[in-house]
């Protein structure tokens, strides 16, 4: 079970509090009409399935229910980084050199 | 924040035998309360606090107590005040109405929730039977609310006192929550 | 004393209590302080099993939990718990314990045969033996195979013990209480950190226990363990945790461990939990988990009466018991002598020591010389004699030739045999670090740590006295600074004797014997032999873990831990490669078995899982109310009348409804609030319908989709005023629709001014359904006008019921006249109460949730879920009417356009009427276009829900068929088992079409 911060809440609370909700950063379209289909499915379907630093979106479902983004290695399951829904993706590689892996 | 204020509006309901009672913990049923969910925009704390009657916390997992009113963080624009049973349109109408104008959401969700008080020595391990979280008093303080899991349940817990604890559970989860609750406080009685 | 291998002194256990226990039905004594296994031992019994495949007759090995043969059934409350290690079971008044695998009794068992039909055996047996034919495995092989093996048997009866659980947080937890976890607690409990030291044994202190010779700040090493225990006791940061086993390790810092409680007590208060787990978040970990001696590979080295020295030894010194009264002691390293000096010391003989090694030090042969024990260097055992006991050593002389030299027999009743020492590294193992060989120890330690734990002591392979200690101190210090950020100064006790000594072995031991003939055993539990590790790797087998696999070895119990080196090492000679190439399995948790019970914790019987009631729940207990699950709500199902069955009750139900007035519990629906200046742009967005120009007042049927252009969810949102909606979602999708909100309100529309509050459970609601609906609610609504004119279908109103407060919905999930009322939940009850007297003025019915889904069903209503798949998008279910065609975007909008979702040919919701009215489709069944299609014929779609309509009284079905709404009026097939039913495709709306009975 791993140990979640929330950047609401200032607090490390444990994984069942919180649900995973794939890949950060994926915005949806200001205007649909206007993307193409294959640009649709890839917004709907098609995500990275990065072996390493990742950044992904969390929610406190449990907690004060916000969204918020984290960075997680997925081979070692170490959080690098917790940054609130809005605030831009942090250099990822940079993270993964801090971090030494 | 003191245990009294708190005392004050959560109450043990008058008309129910304490669901547990040992020496060294016991759960009361707290009597019925209005609890309205209020979200808005940071603009609008100052204004609502003081229509409500209590200022709200913007530290995370805070409240603030004063007479016969407690305002309890929820999340970054989301309170849950709570006001005796009897002033709910009270309470309601005047944040409506000094709220005029400015983005918000006030919803009575008195109903809801249902609440226990667990109180004793023994209150903070009884807690920790069901929920992942450091209960130690630096890192809980009296005054802490948070929203968190019991076994399989949501619940909100709100610490009043050193030992003593406010636990809300939706309705239809609070037989599951005091249940398992009193069950395992049997080990107490042990020789 | 009828204990006849009781010491005459010393040990600690308590010589004053003396307790009867029973083993096989016989009665036997023991003491408070000893483990079953002492107790046998001090009653000269060491046959406590058989072996796994070829029912050996084995003996206790051990004298911990990494115990491979004494696997004994525990009776209790009238069942036993079996597979439990006796060197673990402690003893109390009155014990009953059974060996196991053993038919009809433990010396005299018929599976023996086995063994002298060991040749057909070899590894990977069951894979070879059993492929063919493969119809025999289910009627023929298996049954065999699990009659005649197996360990203990299980439990009957549902488990009458209780299991708790705690959830802790600590600063530093340390596993283990030897010399290293002691020192690391000492030293971290002085900074003040917030300590848990866990021992898996009933007493602290570890290897100390064991100790009769070496002293601590000048006391006997157990009067240290004492002291120390006493003062970490009386520290209020610090948790001592004993009977508790640190069995998994995992991310974050987040270790499970198993604590038994009650076990050891012949009479526990039954208000006791059995075990407890406990979970705890550690900053930092000390693993002080030990090392453990290897057994030594050579020819019949499981006779009963064949032990680890050190385990004699733990027996001498802390139970008071001698393994024999004659004893050979063989050796690869220095530590085993002393287990022959201690033994000695208490008057048992020492028929010999013979060490691998040519020349063992000097200091240990002079002190045994002294003694007058006989030395035999550069010797190694080659087979051993006796049948339930060992009754004699076979020695063999190590020649330069690397042969060895037959050197006669030696008897004994007894053999300690050390092969050296193997790191406990299981719990740095499950925390994903990885091992790494120490060729100065012939070992693999910890390597990296990838958690923020520390190996300390013998778990890292580091032994002697001394240095254990500083280990552990230097540990403790840096894992509480680390956690805290303090330090304290602490007096380090110093040690004296306990050095450490040298040596080891590892794999088969060389022998003279015919390698046919013989049985060396690498795995005891798992009856692996040196020879069938080496035929794994004849037979092709690479990598240590498919070795492992396919003899099995390694998969004990123990997890390995006795048996991985050694089988390691004769791999690696078999595959000619060094051992740092082949690798070491990885330890897996849990680091010893662990009971079912624990991990199911308090969630059985009520509390498996939170049982939701509705507010008219105990009136339909009381009113022979019949209940289904519906996720974890109980709704009412149906209310037969006495007599009647679910079939008679539900056509009533139905027909009362359609004919005068019925009362359903809607009470699950998902509800939520939606307020703010942006409401109903909000759900623009959201649903497919339009919703800016809903006046207050009035309500509307609104579609969910997702993104890619499905039907998710359904409900009605009701205006309340310019600002605040109360919307419906489905009694499942509450949850999900929820968050789907919560996901585009917070990370795609923050700028919307508007927000959302779940109210599920603020309101009880009771649908009043059918003609005579209006008349039944009437006399209870105060403040509005109930008629049609001013109250028209799909309206919703803030008013009174009886008195109190309620949103009134004018809404119809059975195309009849009828009002949901929303009152705050503690008036449910009243509500529920009060219209259900009032119904029968009118010859109404309560019902329950299958007469709302054939009423729903007989309307063409969908159920999202049951007549959508997640494939299903508004146009397929025939409900284009509910997408706003002005709107700019919606969630799904896009979806909708993609080539596959306006291609043709996809599956339509449609309806189906079986041509024998009589005849009723099961829900699931498939669709086919021939009565009879070949095998191998796609279906056409299935039928989505199917019921017996009492309005048609006829069956009727609805179904998701491939270009579905341009077939109204052909005939499909539903294949069955027997035969093919004819079906007549028709519009899912079966009944009251034109909606006139809405309108009233």
């Amino acid at each position: 079970m791993l140990l979640v911060y929330c950047p609401y809440c200032q607090v490390e609370r444990p994984e069942t509090e919180f649900s995973c909700r794939g890949q950060a950063h994926i915005a949806r379209p200001a205007d649909p009409d206007t993307v193409s289909d294959e640009d649709w499915v890839e917004y709907l379907y098609l995500r990275d399935n990065t072996k390493g630093v990742y950044a992904e979106r969390w929610r406190h479902i449990h907690g004060c229910g916000r969204f918020f983004n984290a960075v997680r290695h997925t081979v070692s399951d170490d959080f690098l980084a917790f940054y609130k829904a809005g605030e831009p993706m942090p250099d990822l590689d940079t993270l993964a050199k801090e971090a030494g892996k | 924040m003191s245990d009294l204020l708190a005392s004050d509006l959560i109450t043990p309901d008058a008309g129910e035998n304490p669901l547990l009672s040992q020496p060294s913990v016991s759960i009361l049923k707290a009597a019925p309360l209005t609890r309205l969910s209020l979200r808005l925009r940071n603009q609008s704390v100052k204004d609502a606090g003081d229509a409500f009657g209590a200022a709200l916390p913007v530290t995370p997992l805070g409240s603030s107590v004063s007479d016969k009113r407690a305002a309890l963080w929820m999340g970054p624009d989301e309170w849950t005040l709570l006001a005796p049973e009897e002033e709910l349109s009270a309470v309601f109408d005047a944040i409506e109405a000094k709220l005029s104008g400015q983005p918000h959401s006030l919803v009575d969700v008195s109903d809801r929730s249902e609440a226990i008080i667990v109180s004793g020595e023994k209150a903070e391990w009884l807690l920790r039977t069901g929920i992942f979280i450091d209960f130690s008093l630096d890192a809980f303080p009296v005054g802490t609310v948070t929203r968190t899991i019991f076994h399989k349940a949501p619940v909100l817990v709100w610490r009043t006192g050193d030992d003593t604890f406010v636990i809300e559970a939706w309705v239809s989860f609070m037989d599951y929550v005091s249940g398992l609750l009193m069950q395992s406080a049997q080990e107490l009685e042990a020789a | 004393m009828s204990q006849p291998f009781r010491t005459e002194k010393g040990g600690r256990i308590d010589r004053g209590d003396q307790l009867t226990f029973m083993f096989d039905g016989e009665q036997m004594q023991g003491h408070k302080g000893d483990t079953l296994a002492s107790a046998l031992l001090a009653n000269g019994v060491h046959l406590v099993g058989r072996s796994f495949k070829y029912h050996r007759p084995r003996g206790i090995v051990t004298a911990g939990s990494e115990e491979p043969n004494a696997l004994v059934g525990i009776y209790r409350k009238g069942d036993q718990t079996p597979n439990l290690r006796a060197t673990q079971v402690e003893l109390y008044q009155g014990l009953e314990a059974i060996s196991q695998n053993r038919f009809p009794s433990l010396s005299f068992d018929v599976g023996a045969v086995n063994d002298l039909l060991s040749p057909l055996f070899p590894a990977g047996f069951y894979y070879k033996t059993f492929m063919w034919p493969k119809s025999f495995w289910d009627r023929v092989y298996e049954p065999i195979i699990r009659a005649a093996a197996g360990l203990g048997r299980p439990p009957k009866n549902p488990d009458h013990d209780s299991y708790g659980n705690i959830y802790e947080h600590c600063d530093v937890l340390i596993a283990g209480s030897g010399p290293a976890g002691l020192a690391a607690a000492l030293a971290a409990a002085e900074t003040g950190a917030k300590v848990i030291l866990c021992d898996e044994q009933a007493q602290f202190g570890g290897s100390l226990l064991s100790e009769a010779n070496a002293t601590i700040d000048g006391k006997a090493a157990g009067d240290w363990v004492s002291g120390t225990i006493a003062k970490l006791s009386a520290m209020d940061n610090v948790t001592l945790l004993n009977r508790t086993t640190a069995f998994g390790y995992f991310a974050h810092n987040y270790i499970a461990l198993a604590e038994r409680v009650t076990e050891h007590m012949s009479d526990p208060d039954p208000k006791l939990p059995r075990e407890r787990l406990w979970q705890v978040r550690a900053k930092e970990v000390v693993i002080a988990s030990g090392a453990i001696e290897r057994p030594m590979v050579f020819p019949e080295n499981d006779r009963p009466g064949i032990l680890l020295a050190d385990a004699g030894r733990t027996y001498l010194n802390r139970y008071g018991v001698k393994v024999g009264h004659k004893v050979v002691v063989a050796t690869a390293c220095d530590s085993a002598w002393q287990a022959a000096f201690d033994l000695n010391d208490h008057g048992v003989e020492v028929a010999a020591i013979c060490d691998m090694r040519e020349t063992p030090p000097e200091s240990l042969v002079s002190i045994a010389k002294a003694r007058g024990i006989r030395v035999e260097a550069g010797c190694v055992v080659t087979g051993t004699l006796g049948r339930k006991r060992i009754k004699a050593a076979l020695i063999g002389r190590l020649m330069t030739s690397g042969q060895v030299a037959s050197g006669g027999q030696i008897d004994c009743d007894a053999l300690l045999m050390s092969g050296g020492w193997t790191p406990t590294v299981s719990l740095y193992s499950q925390s994903r670090g990885k091992v790494v060989w120490d060729q100065d120890k012939g070992a693999y330690v910890p390597g990296v740590s990838v958690q923020k734990e520390r190996s300390v002591g013998g778990a890292k392979g580091l032994y002697g006295l001394q240095a254990t200690l500083e280990d552990g101190y230097a540990a403790g210090e840096q894992a509480a600074k680390a956690a805290t950020g303090k330090s304290a100064a602490v007096t380090r006790a110093v040690a004296s004797g306990g050095e450490a000594g040298s040596g080891g072995t590892l794999g088969a031991i060389p022998h003279d014997r015919n390698p046919a003939r013989v049985k060396a055993f690498v795995d005891y539990q798992n009856d692996v032999t040196a020879k069938d590790v080496k035929l794994a790797v004849r037979e092709g087998m690479q990598s240590i873990e498919h070795i492992k696999r396919y003899t099995t070895t390694g998969m004990a119990t123990d997890q390995g831990r006795l048996s991985n080196m050694n089988a390691l090492q004769i791999a690696s000679g078999a595959l000619e490669r060094p051992v740092t190439q082949v690798g070491l399995t990885t330890f897996r948790l849990p680091y010893t078995p662990t009971s079912f019970g624990l991990f199911a914790g308090v969630s059985r019987g009520d509390f498996f899982d939170p049982v939701r009631k509705t507010p008219s729940h105990e009136w339909a207990v009381e009113n022979g109310g019949v209940f289904e699950d519906v996720g974890q709500w109980k709704r009412t199902w149906y209310f037969p009348k006495s007599g009647e069955d679910m079939h008679a009750a539900v056509a009533r139900e139905c027909k009362m409804v359609r004919e005068t007035v019925g009362l359903f519990d809607a009470s699950t629906l998902g509800k939520i609030e939606v307020v703010g200046p942006d409401a109903a742009e909000f759900l623009e967005r959201m649903y497919t319908n339009p919703w800016k120009k809903l006046a207050p007042g009035r309500c509307r049927y609104g579609l969910l989709l997702n993104d890619a252009g499905f039907i998710v969810d359904d409900g009605v949102m009701g205006r309340l005023a310019e600002d605040r909606f109360h919307i419906t979602t489905t009694t499942g999708g509450a949850p999900n629709v929820f968050a789907t909100m919560e996901d585009y309100l917070q990370t795609e529309w923050p700028d919307l001014d508007v927000w959302i509050t779940s109210t599920t459970e603020q309101y009880a609601v009771a649908a009043v359904q059918g003609p005579k609906a209006r008349e039944v609610i009437a006399p209870f609504i105060e403040g509005i006008d109930l008629s049609a004119e001013k109250l028209p279908h799909m309206s919703v109103r803030e008013c009174t019921f009886a008195g109190v407060p309620c949103r009134l919905f004018r809404i119809s999930f059975t195309g009849e006249l009828g009002f949901e009322i929303n009152v705050p939940k503690r008036h449910g009850k009243m509500m529920w109460e009060t219209l259900a007297k009032e119904i029968e003025k009118h010859n109404g019915v309560p019902y329950g949730t299958e007469t709302m889904h054939v009423l729903r069903a007989e309307k063409g209503f969908i159920i999202v879920g049951q007549d959508t798949d997640g494939t299903v998008t508004p146009h397929d279910a025939g409900m284009s009417w509910a997408i706003g065609k002005k709107k700019h975007d919606f969630v799904g909008k896009r979806g909708l356009e993609r080539p596959d979702l306006v291609a043709e040919g996809r599956k339509q919701l449609v309806g189906l009427l079986t041509k024998d009215p009589k005849v009723k489709l099961e829900e699931g069944a498939q669709i086919t276009s021939r009565g009879a299609p070949k095998t191998g014929t796609p279906a056409e779609g299935h039928v989505t829900s199917s019921y017996y309509s009492p309005a048609l009284d006829r069956n009727i079905a609805l179904a998701i068929v491939k270009n579905g709404q341009a077939l109204e009026g052909k005939t499909l097939y539903v294949p069955m088992p027997d035969g093919s039913i004819e079906v007549e495709v028709t519009s899912p709306v079966f009944y009251d079409k034109e909606g006139a009975r809405l309108n009233v």
